[in-house]
This record gives structure tokens, C-alpha cells and sequence, in this order.
């Protein structure tokens, strides 16, 4: 099979569609929920409740059409909240409450 | 367990077919045969790390790949350097 068909969304070497993209290159602001992100990652680093490694498998699990749509910063915190889910520390019910209560 | 200079082939492997997985091998270089360049030490294996899994300590090699392997328009003498884990690589 094309080794280009199996490869997950994260790996991108040499993908034909991304070639003859410009990079961007402009630099990118920081918002109030970028900033906001940031600190929940270092807390919850801070407690031992993530690791970097884990943070990255969360956001290499996005599936490809949501990688490209999501910032920078909302890649991070599909991440967290895979990962807290996983590990147990939030349940579904309480995110779905939390995310009811915004 | 691999010397410098040593031919290897990264496994044509595709664990991501099967389920949630964390890889850190390019997909484009599965299956291609390269040179070590040098061992960079024994690390925790990233692939149980992204799942808080207990991690064994694997050998990382720096390997050598002739560009023109993998991608036909790269000239000639292109070459690619990546970190391979050695659970990835086999003799050839």
C-alpha cells in the first residue's frame, strides 16, 4: 500500500498536498485562552497529572480534518482533556456538566 | 547493538493500523535501508511514555538515508539524518 495513505495525521515529511504551501511565518499574538491553556498545562505538570509525552500523544490523536481546523493552543486542549479522561482525573460526566455551565 | 557504520532497514511496521499507538518513526523511511551514524544513548521508550505506561530504556541511533531512496526528486548526494529507536531497526 501507498506508504503516504498509512501515515498518521501528525506526519507530514515530504506529504505532496503540503509542498507548495507557503509556511506562515508571521508571528502569531498570544489570547487570553492561549495564555489560559498554558498555565493549566504547567499546573497540571506541576502535580504530576501530565507529562509532556502524554501531551503530545493527545494531540498527534486529532484526527487529520480537526488537526488543521484547531489553533495552536485548542490542539492543547483537546490534549489535556484526553489525557485527564484517560488517567481518570475528570469523568465524562463532569466535562459534559463543566462544558454545560460556560 | 548496532555499531557505527552498519547497515540497517527500519521495520516496514504499521502499528498505527491497529489501534491507538505513539510512534516516532517517519512513516517514510519504514522499510528503507540506511547506515548508523552513532548511538545517542539509551531513552525511555517514547511509545509507552505517551500513555504513562512503565518506559524501557531503548538505544536511539542516529541514522543515515540516502534522500533519493525515499523521495525520487531529491538530488543525489541529499541525505536525511534521523533518531531511530533500535526496536525499529533490523539488519538487512
Amino acid at each position: 500500500m501507498d506508504k503516504e495513505a498509512q501515515r498518521a495525521p501528525h506526519d507530514l515529511g515530504g506529504v505532496s498536498k503540503f509542498m507548495c504551501e507557503p509556511v506562515d511565518i508571521e508571528p502569531h499574538g498570544l489570547t487570553a485562552f492561549d495564555r489560559e491553556v498554558d498555565a493549566l498545562s504547567q499546573m497540571l505538570r506541576a502535580k504530576k497529572l501530565l507529562t509532556v509525552d502524554e501531551m503530545r500523544r493527545g494531540i498527534e490523536a486529532i484526527p487529520e480534518a480537526e488537526y488543521h481546523r484547531l489553533s495552536y493552543y485548542r490542539r492543547w486542549v483537546r490534549s489535556i482533556t484526553d489525557n485527564l479522561l484517560r488517567r481518570g482525573v475528570i469523568t465524562e460526566a463532569e466535562l459534559l456538566a463543566a462544558l454545560g455551565s460556560v | 547493538m548496532f555499531a557505527d557504520g552498519e547497515t540497517v532497514r527500519v521495520k516496514d511496521e504499521w502499528p498505527e493500523a491497529l489501534g491507538p499507538v505513539h510512534i516516532r518513526t517517519p512513516y517514510y523511511v519504514r522499510g528503507v535501508v540506511g547506515e548508523v551514524v552513532r548511538w545517542l544513548g539509551d531513552f525511555p521508550n517514547p511509545e509507552d511514555l505517551a500513555f504513562a505506561r512503565p518506559a524501557e530504556r531503548r538505544a536511539l541511533y542516529h541514522v543515515r538515508f540516502q534522500k533519493g531512496l525515499i523521495w525520487p526528486e531529491a538530488k543525489p548526494d541529499d541525505e536525511l539524518l534521523i533518531e531511530i529507536f533500535a526496536h525499529w531497526l533490523e539488519r538487512p
